[in-house]
C-alpha cells in the first residue's frame, strides 16, 4: 500500500463539483459532497469512458455527461438497471488538505 | 424495531402499493400480505388473453412466491382475511393465522356481481373474475359445447371471445340494444357487433333473463319474453361489486366502497385502502391505471413523505380481442353544449368520433384505427386548446409531421429487427422482450432498461405504442400529472409556482418546502430548478447544476475535448475576424474546422485547459461566445436580403443582427433560435425557427414555435408589423412568455402546442401585456449578456476550474 499523496485543499473543489487529478497512468476525478466528503474515482465511466469528473453530482453519485449513467461514487459502481464499474480510489482530509491513495 | 405493514388482498393494487413503497423506503416496514388466492400475484387484466390462449398463467405472474422471498415480505396466500381487530390492531385469517399492524392497507379488490336469479347458484354459472374462473372455463369448454355470457360490455365480450377461441359455440345475452354502451357509442357500437358476428358470436340484444334452468349443472336459459336457449356454460359479466364486507363488518365508513380521502385513507387514520374496493370523491374504479395512481400516493404516505395527493382519474378504455382496434375516453355522448368531430369510412371499417366543447376534447371513440388513441387522451386531459390544428385533429398526430416515422407508428406490423431507437440502436424485439421477461409496464422503465426513447426522445410515440401493444392492457400510464423528475411527484408548473408564491430563492428552499426525496436532487431536477431560479432573479446561477457544456462554456466531445463556436451576429464577418479564428486555430492546435447548420464557424478536438486562453484571444479580436451549447439563445440565421438580392424587400441581414444582438446570451427553457428572410422564398428557413421573420413588401410577418431537427414543425404566424422597431418589442416579449411559461427542455414547438397558440396570441396582442414582458425580457438580459470568457479573462469569475491538478505518481 502506498502513502498518502497530498493533492489539494478543500477549498479548490467546489461543493458539489469536481476536479480533475492527472497522475502519469490515469486522471483521476475527485468530487466533493455537501457534508464535504471527497471521492476519488477513475475518470472514466464504465459505458465509454466519459469524463466523470465533468458530469453532474448529486447525494454520493455522478451523472456521466455523455449519456447519463449514474455512477455510486463510494463503490464506482453503476447504478440502476446499467451495469459497469470504474475505480475508486482512497481519500481523505485534515485541517482542509485533501490526499489521495493510490495502491502501487 | 421496524413497524409492521400488513396488506389485505394480494392483488393488483395492493401489490403495486408495496412496490412503490419498496422504491421509496425499502426498510421502513416489516411486511406481511395476505391473499385470498393460492399464488403470488399475476396481472389480472391478462386473464381475457390467457382464456383466448394467447398467453400462459407464467407469463402474466408479476411477482412470484421467491420475489417475495427475496424482498423479506411475509406472503401468506391463500387465506382469507375474516377479522381486522382494530381496538388490537391485528387481522385474523379464516384459518386461525393473527398478524398485528401498526399500519394496515385493504385492497380487497371487487368480485363479478352474480344476478340473483332463480338457479344462479347451480354448478355451471359463474363469473369472470379470476384464474379459477378461467380454469373452471377451460375445463367446461372440454366437455361441453354451448356457453351463454350474459352481459355485452367489455369482460362479457372477451370472455365470450376467449370461449369461442377454446371451441365453444358462444352467445352473447345484452340488455340492451347496443354493446359497451358504457364505453361506446351507436355507429361504434353496430360496427363492433358485426365484425364479431364475422368471428362467429352470437347475439341476442335486448333480453333479459329471467330463470337459469338445469338439476345440479345449468341446462339453459329463459328469458323474460319466453324465449328459451340452451347452455352448458354461464358467465355473468354484468357488473362488479367492490369488496367492503371485511371493511364494513370492522366498522369502517363505507358507501359503494371503502371510503377514502385524497391521501387514500380511511376513516381509521392506520388504515389505508386503494384499488376497486374504495370510493374515493363519490367515485369507484374498475380499470388499473387509476388503481396504480392511488397505490403511488399510498405509498407515498406510507413512506411518511407525506405529499401526494390522489385527484381521480379520467380513464380510457380498449377491447383486448385480437384483431379488433378499440379505445374509447372521456365523455363520447355529448349534449347541447358540445359538438361532435367525425370520420366514418363504412367500406374501410373506420370510425373516430371525437366530442369537443370550447375547443377542447372532451371525449373519444375510435373504432378500427386506434392508434392516436394515446394522443387523443393526452390532448384531452391537459385540456388543449385544438383550433389551430382542429381541421386535421381526425387525421392523427403522424399528420402534424411526425419527422418520417408516419406509418411506422403502425408498430404492430413492424419486424422484430425493426429499429426503434436510432440513437440507441434498439430494435422492436428488444424492447418487446424487455417489457415481457422484465415485466415492464412504464415508459421510464423502458428507458431505464432498454435506452430505447432516452437520448432524443423522438420515438417516444413508438415506444409507447409498443407498451400499450405488448401489454394489451388499457396500461394508460402517463399520470395525469408528470413529476419534474424521480426526485419529487411536483411537477414543473408546481415547482415554478411554489418558487413565486413563497418567493423560494435557493434550490435548498424548494427541495425543503416542497419535499424532496433527495437530499440534493438529480442531474435532472437541479438543471431544472437552476433554470427556474434564473429565470425568475436575473442574476442567480449555480454553475454545479448546470450541464458541463454550460459550465465550461463549449460543446463537450465524444473523447472529452471541446468545441469553441464564436459568435458571428446573423452570419456576417469581416476578414479580420476571419484571420482571427484561423490565427486562434492555429495557436490551439485545432483539429477541425467547420462552417456549421447556423451560419458560422465550429472549431473542433480543443483541450479543456485551453479553453480559457483561447477565448481570451478571441474576445480580444471581439468575439463573444455562441452559446452553440446551451439551453439558451443560439443563433440568428439571415439570408442576402435587399441590400444585395434582386428579390430582396426589406434589410433582412440588419434585421437579423439587430435581433442576435438583443437576444443573445439569454438563458432559455432549451435551444432558441431565430432567422430572418429576405421574402417569402425564405432562404433562410425562417419557418421552421423558434422565431422567424419573413419580410415581405409591406413589412414583416413573425412565425413562431418551428422546430427543424428532431421532429419537424413548421413555424405557426403569430402576426404582422410594419416596422423593425415592432419585430423587436414582439421578439423580446415573445422570448420572455416562453421563459417564464415553458418547462425546463420544452422546446417552443412542443410548448406552443402544449398551451395552444391562441393563448400565446391573446396574450401578445395585448400592448400593455406585451410591453411588460419585452421590458421583463430587456432586464433579464443585463446580467446574461456578459461574455463569460472575458470574465473570466479579467478575473472577475472563478467558478469552474479547467486546470487539471497534475500529480506525479513515482
Ligand atoms: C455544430 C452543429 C452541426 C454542424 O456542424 O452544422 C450542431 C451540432 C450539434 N447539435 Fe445541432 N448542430 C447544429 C445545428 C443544428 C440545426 C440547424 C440550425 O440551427 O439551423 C438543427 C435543426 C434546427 C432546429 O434546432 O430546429 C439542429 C438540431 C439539433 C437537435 C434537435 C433539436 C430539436 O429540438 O429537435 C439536437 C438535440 C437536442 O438539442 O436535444 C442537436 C444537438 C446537437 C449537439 C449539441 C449534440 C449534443 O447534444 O452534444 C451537437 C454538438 C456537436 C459538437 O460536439 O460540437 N441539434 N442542430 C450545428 C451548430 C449550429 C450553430 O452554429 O450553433
Ligand atoms: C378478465 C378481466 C379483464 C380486465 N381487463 C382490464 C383492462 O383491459 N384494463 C383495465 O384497466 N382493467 C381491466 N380489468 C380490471 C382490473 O383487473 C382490476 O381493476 C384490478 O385488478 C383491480 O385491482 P385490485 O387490487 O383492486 O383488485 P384485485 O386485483 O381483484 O385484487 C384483490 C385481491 O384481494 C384478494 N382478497 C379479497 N378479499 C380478501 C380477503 N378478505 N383476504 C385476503 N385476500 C382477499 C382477492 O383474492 C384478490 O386477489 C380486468 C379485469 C378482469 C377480471
Ligand atoms: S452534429 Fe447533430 S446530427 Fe450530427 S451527429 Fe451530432 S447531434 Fe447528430
Ligand atoms: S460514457 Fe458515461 S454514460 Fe456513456
Amino acid at each position: 500500500m502506498s502513502d498518502w499523496l497530498e493533492i489539494t485543499t478543500l477549498d479548490q473543489i467546489p461543493v458539489l463539483g469536481s476536479r480533475v487529478v492527472e497522475t502519469d497512468t490515469m486522471n483521476i476525478a475527485i468530487f466533493r459532497g455537501r457534508d464535504d466528503t471527497v471521492y476519488a474515482v477513475k475518470d472514466a465511466c464504465p459505458h465509454q469512458n466519459g469524463p466523470l469528473s465533468q458530469g453532474i453530482m448529486h447525494g454520493h453519485s455522478v451523472t456521466c455527461p455523455l449519456h447519463n449513467w449514474k455512477i455510486d461514487l463510494t463503490t464506482g459502481e453503476a447504478l440502476g438497471p446499467d451495469e459497469g464499474c470504474t475505480n475508486v480510489f482512497e481519500t481523505k482530509v485534515e485541517n482542509g488538505t485533501v490526499f489521495l491513495r493510490i495502491p502501487a | 424495531m421496524k413497524e409492521n405493514l400488513v396488506l389485505i388482498g394480494n392483488g393488483m393494487a395492493g401489490m403495486r402499493t408495496i412496490e412503490e413503497l419498496l422504491k421509496l423506503a425499502p426498510e421502513k416496514y416489516s411486511i406481511t400480505v395476505f391473499g385470498e388466492e393460492p399464488y403470488g400475484n399475476y396481472n389480472r387484466i391478462m386473464l381475457s388473453p390467457v382464456l383466448a390462449n394467447e398467453k400462459t398463467i407464467d407469463e402474466i405472474m408479476l411477482n412470484d412466491e421467491q420475489w417475495y422471498a427475496d424482498n423479506g415480505i411475509r406472503l401468506e396466500k391463500g387465506k382469507k382475511v375474516v377479522e381486522i381487530n382494530r381496538a388490537r390492531r391485528e387481522v385474523i385469517a379464516e384459518d386461525g393465522t393473527v398478524a398485528p399492524y401498526d399500519r394496515l392497507i385493504i385492497a380487497t379488490g371487487s368480485h363479478s356481481f352474480m344476478l340473483p336469479l332463480p338457479g344462479a347458484d347451480k354448478y355451471g354459472v359463474i363469473g369472470f373474475r379470476d384464474i379459477a374462473d378461467v380454469d373452471l372455463m377451460i375445463e367446461a369448454a372440454q366437455q361441453y359445447k354451448k356457453a351463454v355470457v350474459i352481459g355485452g360490455g367489455l369482460l362479457g365480450l372477451e370472455a365470450a371471445n376467449g370461449l369461442m377461441k377454446q371451441g365453444m359455440d358462444v352467445t352473447v345475452v345484452h340488455l340492451l340494444d347496443t354493446l359497451m354502451e358504457r364505453q361506446l357509442d351507436k355507429p361504434a357500437a353496430k360496427m363492433l357487433q358485426q365484425s364479431l358476428e364475422e368471428r362467429g358470436m352470437k347475439f341476442l340484444m335486448d333480453h333479459a333473463t329471467e330463470e337459469i334452468l338445469g338439476d345440479d349443472r345449468v341446462t339453459g336459459l329463459r328469458f323474460t319474453n319466453g324465449d328459451e336457449i340452451e347452455a352448458d356454460l354461464v358467465v355473468m359479466a354484468v357488473g362488479i361489486k367492490p369488496n367492503i364486507e371485511l371493511a364494513q363488518k370492522s366498522g369502517l365508513h363505507c358507501e359503494r366502497g371503502i371510503v377514502v380521502n385524497d391521501t387514500m385513507q380511511t376513516f381509521d387514520p392506520r388504515i389505508w385502502a386503494v384499488g376497486e374496493c374504495v370510493q374515493h370523491r363519490g367515485v369507484t374504479y374498475g380499470l388499473v391505471a387509476p388503481l396504480f395512481e392511488q397505490a403511488k400516493v399510498a405509498a407515498n404516505h406510507l413512506a411518511e413523505f407525506g405529499i401526494a395527493r390522489y385527484e381521480g382519474t379520467v380513464t380510457s378504455t380498449k377491447l383486448k380481442v385480437t384483431g379488433i382496434e378499440l379505445f374509447s375516453a372521456g365523455d363520447f355522448h355529448g349534449d347541447d353544449t358540445t359538438e361532435d368531430l367525425l370520420f366514418h369510412d363504412v367500406a374501410g371499417g373506420i370510425y373516430k368520433k371525437l366530442v369537443i366543447r370550447d375547443n377542447r376534447i372532451i371525449g373519444a371513440v375510435l373504432y378500427g384505427d386506434t392508434i392516436d388513441g394515446t394522443w387523443y387522451f393526452q390532448l384531452m386531459r391537459d385540456g388543449t386548446d385544438i383550433s389551430d390544428f382542429r381541421s386535421t385533429v381526425l387525421f392523427g398526430q403522424a399528420h402534424l409531421g411526425d419527422a418520417g416515422h408516419g406509418d411506422e407508428t403502425r408498430v404492430a406490423s413492424m419486424p422484430d429487427d425493426a429499429e426503434i431507437c436510432g440513437c440507441n440502436g434498439v430494435c422492436k424485439g428488444d424492447i418487446v422482450k424487455a417489457i415481457t421477461e422484465k415485466k415492464l409496464f412504464t415508459l421510464e422503465e423502458v428507458r431505464a432498461h432498454t435506452k430505447a426513447s432516452a437520448s432524443c426522445g423522438s420515438c417516444t410515440g413508438l415506444v409507447e405504442s409498443l407498451l400499450a401493444h405488448t401489454l394489451g392492457g388499457d396500461y394508460s400510464e402517463a399520470p395525469s400529472k408528470k413529476p419534474l423528475c424521480g426526485c419529487t411527484d411536483h411537477s414543473h408548473d408546481e415547482v415554478r409556482e411554489a418558487i413565486r408564491k413563497h418567493g423560494l430563492k435557493s434550490q435548498e428552499e424548494i427541495r425543503d418546502m416542497l419535499e424532496w426525496k433527495t437530499p440534493d436532487g438529480c442531474a435532472a431536477c437541479r438543471t431544472a430548478l437552476n433554470y427556474y431560479l434564473l429565470c425568475e432573479y436575473p442574476g442567480y446561477d449555480d454553475p454545479e447544476s448546470r450541464f458541463i457544456n454550460e459550465r465550461a462554456h463549449g460543446n463537450i466531445q465524444k473523447d472529452g475535448s471541446y468545441s469553441v463556436v464564436p459568435r458571428m451576429f446573423g452570419g456576417l464577418c469581416t476578414p479580420q475576424e476571419l484571420r482571427a479564428i484561423a490565427d486562434v486555430a492555429e495557436k490551439y492546435d485545432v483539429k477541425e474546422m467547420k462552417v456549421t447548420g447556423g451560419q458560422r464557424i465550429d472549431m473542433f478536438g480543443v483541450k479543456k485547459e485551453d479553453l480559457p486562453a483561447m477565448w481570451k484571444d478571441l474576445s480580444e479580436a471581439g468575439f463573444v461566445s455562441g452559446h452553440a451549447y446551451g439551453k439558451a439563445m443560439r443563433t440568428c440565421k439571415t439570408c442576402v436580403g435587399k441590400t444585395w438580392c434582386r428579390m430582396g424587400t426589406q434589410d433582412s441581414t440588419r434585421l437579423g443582427v439587430r435581433l442576435e444582438e438583443l437576444t443573445w446570451g439569454s438563458w432559455m427553457p432549451h435551444k432558441f433560435k431565430l432567422a430572418v428572410s429576405g421574402c417569402p422564398r425564405n432562404c433562410a428557413e425562417a419557418t421552421i425557427k423558434d422565431f422567424g421573420v419573413v419580410c415581405v413588401d409591406s413589412g414583416y410577418e413573425i412565425h413562431i414555435g418551428g422546430n427543424g431537427g428532431i421532429k419537424v414543425r413548421v413555424t405557426d404566424f403569430l402576426t404582422k408589423v410594419e416596422t423593425e422597431e415592432e419585430v423587436l418589442e414582439w421578439c423580446g416579449a415573445f422570448c420572455q412568455l416562453y421563459r417564464e411559461d415553458a418547462h425546463y427542455l420544452e422546446r417552443t414547438a412542443p410548448w406552443v402546442e402544449r398551451v395552444g397558440l391562441q393563448k400565446i396570441k391573446d396574450i401578445l396582442e395585448d400592448e400593455k401585456q406585451r410591453k411588460a414582458l419585452h421590458e421583463r425580457f430587456l432586464i433579464s438580459q443585463k446580467p446574461a449578456q456578459i461574455d463569460p470568457w472575458k470574465a473570466y479573462a479579467e478575473g472577475e469569475r472563478k467558478d469552474h476550474h479547467f486546470e487539471p491538478i497534475k500529480l506525479k505518481v513515482s
